[in-house]
């Protein structure tokens, strides 16, 4: 009974009647004639930690600087706890920005760079400081607070600028790139905190990234940006397992796309003609497709299984040879040259296979369940 | 190669002696026992002792210093606001009118800026009854509508390296614009600032032109009265004044390079 409750609170995105926290109505932004951002629209909810992802240049920066109020939308408007922000200068946002170039104040020491909010906030000097301290220490640089910024590494510097950033715990949390510098261990760690930080203070968080492994750690949502667009926004399972066109399964993880043409409809399979996967494929029924309207199919790399032998009971089966194995640890990556000549990536967690394990130049069938290839109009 | 032996040095050679040797025998003959100023006879700090006993050249010296300073500060702080502007403001009205206005004096004759400085007191004195007279106060102003280019341009292009993110991020933690200017502004760019400041200092020490054309009686600025001296023939006490005047420059110019170079190694 109350089950269902709990999954619609904590996940208020799935609601619609309910008000998100931060309304993108329709934002454009052009510089002179390059549209950098293109009729955004985007509803983010109170404590959400939604992540921007996207590659070099598509807008992600824009968008966030709009949203901290250093640049004006060209078209459109921003709402925050349904307040229009269109009039209210960065200093008077509930908005706290961390800048991709750090920004740090170069003729103030870490301290004060990380105190300065505080102070200008009103609050005394020592409390500040003594705060200051307590933020370095959570990003473990409490014995540098009396250094400058140029003494320091570019992991520490992003470092200072995270916790600069977090020390006024304002109601949005704007981050470009905030773990970029960071070594793999230090990551981890401050991606979890900032989970923590996400969690315990209930502050929405909006962060830029161009990992995608890192987006699916963080997010709650993600948007995917192209082009100044948002292609797609959902929880990161739905983004990885239905992704919605050809750009967001192959930005998502590592995926095999293959062109293909609607055959025919049988009452509980649907028939694909795939020439690359040599011949059809049999895939769920999907309503919206005419015959022979040509479609892109998008199989994940870890829903095909190789075997030796040809599985009896699976439903699409390719034909092809081990290229090349690489080994991964946890997992092993394959790649297979299909006897059609078109080249698959599969992985297989390690733990999985008894026996001798699959080699290089073996004969091998692939094969995948239907619901795995994944149908995409776009 | 073989070429390059030697012409490197004798370059180098003929670039100092082409610009020291004037000064080093100003120097040397400063400490000349003898009037005659092309006759060498012993050394001495006697002229040194006359300088000091010229009533008109410590008055001189005073009011160039006092001159000096104050267009300096005027015009680090006229310099810094138009270079604030034209660099942060993005575009306005008359923006490019003012990039070209506040540059005008440094490619402008300085026969031309000191008889439009002339005209436009004369009037004002007309019309609106100040600067009565000339003397400091309008050297001063002079002094400053040219220094203060100089400086627009230096706080310009330091202002132009800066991040301006860095402004932002103070925006963006809660500081008002003009907080933003006075905490994060002004002390990045300070150095430039520092060497704006020298170099206002010593170009309106130098000055001889502009001085003369809105100076009035009793306002003689220490290049007008030694180039008033020297009309008369060369003294030796001129060249040890000179020799003065030489060492206060080195030392603000190596102040400046001092600057600079903290300012480069801090920047990074
Ligand atoms: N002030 C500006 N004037 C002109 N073009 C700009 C300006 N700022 C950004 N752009 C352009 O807008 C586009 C988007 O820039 P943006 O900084 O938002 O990219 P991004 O998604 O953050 O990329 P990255 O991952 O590399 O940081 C880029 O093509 C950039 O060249
Ligand atoms: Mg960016």
């Amino acid at each position: 009974m109350s089950e269902p409750q709990i999954a619609a609170d904590t996940r208020p995105w799935r609601d619609p009647a309910r008000q998100p926290f931060i309304e993108i109505r329709n934002i454009t932004k052009r510089f002179g004639d390059f549209t950098a951002v293109n009729d955004v629209s985007l509803g983010i909810h109170r404590g959400e930690l939604f992540c921007l992802l996207g590659g070099s240049g598509c807008g992600k920066s824009t968008l966030l600087r709009m949203l901290a109020g250093f640049e004006t939308p060209t078209e459109g408007a921003i709402l925050i706890d349904g307040q229009d922000m269109g009039r209210v200068p960065p200093d008077r946002r509930p908005t706290n920005m961390m800048f991709q170039s750090y920004a740090l104040f170069p003729h103030m020491t870490v301290e004060k760079n990380v105190a300065y909010g505080l102070l200008r906030e009103g609050m005394s000097r020592r409390e500040a400081y003594a705060r200051a301290a307590e933020m370095l220490k959570m990003v473990k640089l409490e014995s540098f607070g009396r250094r400058k910024p140029h003494q320091l590494s570019g992991g520490q510097r992003q470092r200072v600028a995270l916790a600069r950033a977090l020390i006024k715990q304002p109601k949005v949390l704007l981050l470009d790139e905030p773990l970029g510098a960071l070594d793999k261990k230090l990551r981890e760690e401050t991606q979890f905190e900032l989970i923590r930080i996400q969690e315990t203070l209930g502050v929405t968080f909006i962060v830029v990234t161009h990992d995608q492994d890192e987006a699916m750690t963080l997010a709650t949502r993600i948007g995917v940006m192209r082009d100044g667009v948002i292609e797609q926004v959902g929880e990161p399972r739905e983004i990885y397992e239905n992704p919605k066109s050809r750009f967001v399964a192959d930005f998502i993880g590592s995926v095999n796309l293959f062109e293909a043409t609607v055959e025919a409809a049988a009452p509980d399979m649907m028939r694909l003609a795939c020439p690359d996967a040599g011949g059809a494929v049999l895939v769920p029924p999907q309503t919206g497709l005419t015959r022979g309207q040509t479609v892109w199919g998008a199989l994940r790399p870890e829903r095909i299984t190789l075997s030796r032998d040809r599985p009896d009971s699976a439903r699409n089966v390719l034909r092809g040879t081990v290229e090349d194995v690489g080994y991964v640890g946890h997992m092993s990556t394959f790649r297979v040259v299909l006897d059609t000549g078109r080249m698959i990536r599969v992985t297989e967690p390690n733990n999985l296979r008894e026996g001798k394990p699959i080699s290089w130049d073996e004969r091998v069938w692939a094969s995948f369940r239907p619901e795995a290839f994944k149908v995409l109009t776009e | 190669m073989t070429g390059r032996g030697w012409v490197l040095p004798m370059a180098v050679v003929f670039g100092f002696v082409f610009l020291y040797a004037p000064i080093i025998s100003l120097v040397v003959f400063s400490f000349n026992e003898s009037r005659l100023v092309t006759v060498w006879g012993g050394f001495s700090t006697r002229w040194y002792g006359e300088l000091l006993r010229d009533r008109q050249i410590l008055n001189a010296a005073w009011v160039s210093l006092k001159v000096a300073f104050w267009s300096a500060n005027l015009a680090v702080i006229v310099g810094t606001l138009g270079a604030f502007v034209l660099v942060r403001m993005g575009r306005f009205f008359g923006r490019l009118l003012l990039t070209g206005m506040i540059t005008a004096p440094l490619v402008m004759p300085e026969v031309i800026t000191g008889l439009s400085l002339l005209l436009l007191f004369v009037s004002m004195e007309l019309t609106l009854g100040w600067p009565a007279g000339r003397g400091l106060t309008t050297i001063i102003i002079a002094h400053t509508t040219f220094c203060a280019a100089f400086v627009a341009v230096i706080a310009q292009s330091r202002l132009r390296d800066m991040d301006e993110s860095l402004e932002e991020a103070a925006r963006d933690l809660g500081a008002g614009p003009v907080r933003v200017f006075f905490d994060i502004t002004l002390p990045v760019i300070t150095p430039a600032l520092v060497s704006g400041w020298l170099l206002a200092f010593t170009l309106s020490l130098d000055d001889l032109v502009i001085a003369s054309f809105v100076s009035g009686p009793g306002a003689s600025t220490l290049p007008m009265v030694i180039f008033s001296k020297v009309r008369l023939g060369v003294s030796p006490d001129v060249n040890a004044l000179a020799t003065i005047i030489i060492g206060i420059v080195t030392i603000a110019v190596l102040i400046v390079g001092w600057m600079l170079r903290k300012q480069a190694r801090a920047g990074r």
